[in-house]
């Protein structure tokens, strides 16, 4: 495999392990005005990501700066490209960062509350954004001969990008409700249970729907085909295998199997996507690739050492520290802030 | 205002309200570290609630420093695409690095501190706020390996359009990193001695608590005179290096308009910025000389001649930064930085006299001198990064080459409007929390309970 393709590979690994983790934290946030009753449970809701939640996001950070190490072009392109939609996205996990720690160190209803609110909107909004993000980037945007996005905000929302926006939320909220249900108060795991009863048909409806859509709006399929379709299907039907496997309360097995629908819809996307990185839609001749985006040889050669030696000791730690805090979140009773 | 002017005040108002949390991260997780360290050596109940109490402090400004560091990520690809496309190939690989070796480190083993104290034995839980403030402090070095390829380019080669990394142990081994991350280091540790220092002052002229706080004083005393000291040693040899490195920058901080051999030092300096000359100057005979090359004598190039020098090497064009605001910053800098050696050396002795709490005066002082670090550490960037145009990168890019070209000025203005109003509101939530928080004082000795964390 030449340089240029294991960066495209390690930069999907990036993103799956991104969704994947920070998926349940969105999904979890999503989740936190619906569920939690009160604010002993709020807090007890949060609890369960607490320890994570920063690392999660460590990965689209290093996803971002991977990006911009490896494929230049691609990240300029992209971050100047999405613009307003990033900054939206930027003001979400702003909020959300500093809701997760600033909302119990005041008593007042009306502080945690806007915390609480804030962490919503900050887990929401990214977590539909991304969806929005990918759509637009297997569908093709106006993209000119000198890699400049010339389209504006509004191109961006589009009824395909739309439809994988709702998708990815609702993937997202589905992985945090079944992480929930293994982590949370049995209270709070309770009703987290009847909520993917009525949440998981509308995720796969949501997701056979965009899978439909993508035969139209994008070529996805009809390029490296048997990868990028197979890889969907399977992802669909681990998405079913998580419905059954929660209704008979396996609920660990439930959980990962979203997990591999996220990572089969991230495998579809890049795999439909290779060789290219941003598709033109004014013309071919204009897409962003794995070469004509890429850092140097040299550079690509530094980072491939520095990744291959690093990203196996942060996996191993941080896998860790999920097995150090693998007791179940209680809702805590006393009301005193830290 | 155009799309490159407003393009920089969102990086400086971003870069300016970023730093603000940053150094008090970088010196007051090593200070935490250190304090419970000594809880674990000694087994004082007394250090277990130090390292708690300023503890809780520090994560209330890790949050902010957190939040507004990815703003800076995003905003080189948003705002600045082609600077990007143009030095990714070297810039990048810091910034990855800086993600995938301390980023990680530091968000992992933080959240494993937080919520660790009842879980984790006393020395592994020990660690982890170690691991933490050494992730804190090795992303300080990677981003400043990339800001200092800003300031001297070194390791690259231009093809293809663009700059190419050819050397990686060149980027590393840029003599601009090795002034510059200590410099950073030190401020960092002068920041936390001083935060930490302010609010043991406020307490112990009230007399609240007085046990505890004469004893973080005692420790913070000594962290802010290590601080104060460092970071102006280093930025002395800082200096020295930048004479070499980036005269231009020296000539503006200095006002010096004409080379001069031996260079007078200015003392204050009221200047015609427009027709490169002093309206008013109070000079020492000799003194730029001496702090340039410590000797009495030695060449420091001047603004004019420096212009004259770019021009035949870049073309035609202006190749002198804002004098006026290079000039102030750098003297607000050092001002500030000597107060703050001066203020921390005098409570060093007072605390060995064991007199620092009875000295009414000094304790009055220490409180608002928690500002100066501050004050002194933006102003540091801002003499850095404006003392460095009309170039983003030294020689090889001009700021106004470097911004999106599809991004217009009202986009640019309506991402500025959003990030000031909520940054707004985040500092004063932020000042508010940090100041109900350090005047309650140390909790009562309660055995902890890790669910009310959040």
């Amino acid at each position: 495999m030449d340089l240029n393709t294991l960066w495209f590979v390690l930069i999907a690994v990036l993103f799956i392990g991104f969704f994947f983790l920070e998926g349940f934290d969105y999904g979890v946030g999503i989740l936190l005005p619906v569920l939690g009753k009160n604010d002993g449970e709020r807090r007890g809701i949060i609890n369960t990501i607490g320890p994570f939640w920063d690392a999660n996001e460590t990965w689209m950070v290093t996803a971002g700066g991977a990006m911009f190490a490896a494929f230049p072009g691609w990240y300029a392109t992209l971050f100047s490209g999405f613009y307003l939609a990033l900054a939206l996205m930027l003001v979400g996990l702003i909020l959300r960062g500093v809701g997760f720690e600033f909302r119990s160190k005041d008593p007042r209803p009306g502080w945690r509350n806007l915390w609480d609110v804030c962490i919503f909107i900050g887990s929401f909004v990214p977590a539909l954004l991304w969806g929005v993000a990918f759509g637009n980037i297997v569908k093709g945007v106006p993209i000119d001969g000198s890699m400049n996005y010339t389209g504006g905000f509004f191109n961006l929302l589009n009824p395909y990008a739309l439809v994988c926006g709702v998708a990815g939320l609702a993937l997202f909220t589905l992985h945090g409700a079944l992480f929930l249900i293994i982590k949370g108060d049995h209270e709070i795991a309770d009703r987290a249970r009847g909520l993917t009863r009525k949440l998981g048909p509308v995720a796969m409806l949501l997701l056979a729907g965009t899978f439909a859509m993508s035969f139209k709006a994008t070529d996805l399929f009809a390029r490296n085909a048997s990868i990028s379709m197979i890889v969907a299907v399977v992802g669909g039907v681990t998405l079913l295998a998580a419905g059954l496997l929660s209704g008979q309360k396996r609920d660990g097995v439930a959980f990962a199997m979203t997990g591999v629908t996220i990572a089969c819809s991230v495998v579809s996307i890049f795999a439909g996507l290779f060789p290219r990185v941003m598709i033109s839609s004014s013309n071919p001749e204009w897409n962003l690739t794995i070469t004509n985006a890429s850092s140097s040889q040299y550079t690509l050669t530094i980072m491939s050492v520095v990744a291959l030696m690093f990203v196996p000791v942060v996996l191993a730690y941080q896998i860790w520290t999920y097995w150090v805090f693998r007791q179940r979140v209680t809702t805590p009773t006393s009301e005193k802030p830290a | 205002m155009d799309a490159v002017a407003l393009a920089r005040w969102q990086f400086a108002a971003t870069s300016v309200y970023h730093y603000f949390f940053v150094p008090l991260t970088l010196g007051l997780s090593v200070l935490v570290a250190i304090m419970q360290t000594m809880y674990v050596r000694t087994g004082d109940e007394q250090y277990k609630r130090m390292t708690k109490f300023w503890g809780k402090l520090f994560l209330i400004n890790f949050a902010m420093g957190v939040v507004t560091g990815i703003v800076m990520e995003f905003q080189f690809g948003m705002n600045w695409s082609q600077y990007s496309r143009f030095v990714g190939d070297i810039f990048g690989a810091p910034l990855a690095i800086e993600a995938l070796l301390a980023f990680f480190l530091e968000a992992t083993f933080l959240g494993v501190w937080i919520f660790g104290w009842d879980t984790l034995p006393k020395k592994a839980h020990l660690a982890s706020i170690w691991l933490a403030a050494i992730g804190t402090n090795l992303s300080a070095l990677w981003i400043l390996i990339a800001n200092s390829f800003m300031q001297q380019p070194m390791g690259y080669t231009l093809r293809n359009g663009r700059a190419e990394m050819v050397d990686f142990g060149a980027l590393l081994a840029n003599p601009n990193v090795w002034v510059q991350f200590p410099h950073v280091m030190m401020a960092g540790v002068a920041t936390a001695g001083f935060f930490v220092l302010g609010i043991c002052a406020w307490h112990l002229l009230r007399g609240t608590y007085a046990d505890f706080f004469r004893k973080s004083a005692s420790i913070a005393a000594i962290y802010a005179a290590v601080g104060s000291l460092g970071v102006g040693a280093v930025g002395h040899i800082q200096a020295q290096h930048m004479i070499q490195s980036q005269p231009m920058k020296i000539a503006a901080a200095e006002a010096l308009w004409n080379t001069e051999n031996p260079a007078s030092f200015s003392l204050f300096t009221v200047a015609d910025e427009a027709n490169r000359r002093d309206v008013f100057s109070i000079r020492i005979p000799r003194g730029l000389s001496l702090l340039a090359y410590n000797r009495l004598d030695g060449e420091v190039k001047g603004v004019k001649q420096l212009q004259t020098e770019a021009e035949a090497k870049y073309g035609p064009g202006n190749y002198v930064p804002p004098v006026a605001v290079t000039y102030w910053s750098f003297r607000i800098m050092v001002g500030a930085g000597g107060l703050m050696l001066l203020l921390a050396l005098l409570s060093v002795l007072l605390v060995q006299m064991g007199r620092l709490h009875t000295t009414p005066l000094l304790l009055r002082v220490l409180a608002p001198a928690i500002a100066l670090p501050y004050i002194a550490n933006s102003a540091g960037w801002i003499m850095t990064e404006i003392g460095r145009q009309p170039w983003i990168v030294n020689g090889l890019m001009k700021t106004s080459d470097a911004v999106s070209p599809n991004v217009t000025a009202g986009m640019l203005a309506i991402t500025l409007v959003l990030f000031v109003v909520v940054y707004g509101v985040l500092m004063g939530a932020d000042i508010y929390l940090l100041r109900k928080y350090a005047k309650a004082g140390p909790a009562p000795d309660a055995p902890t309970q890790p669910m009310s964390v959040y």
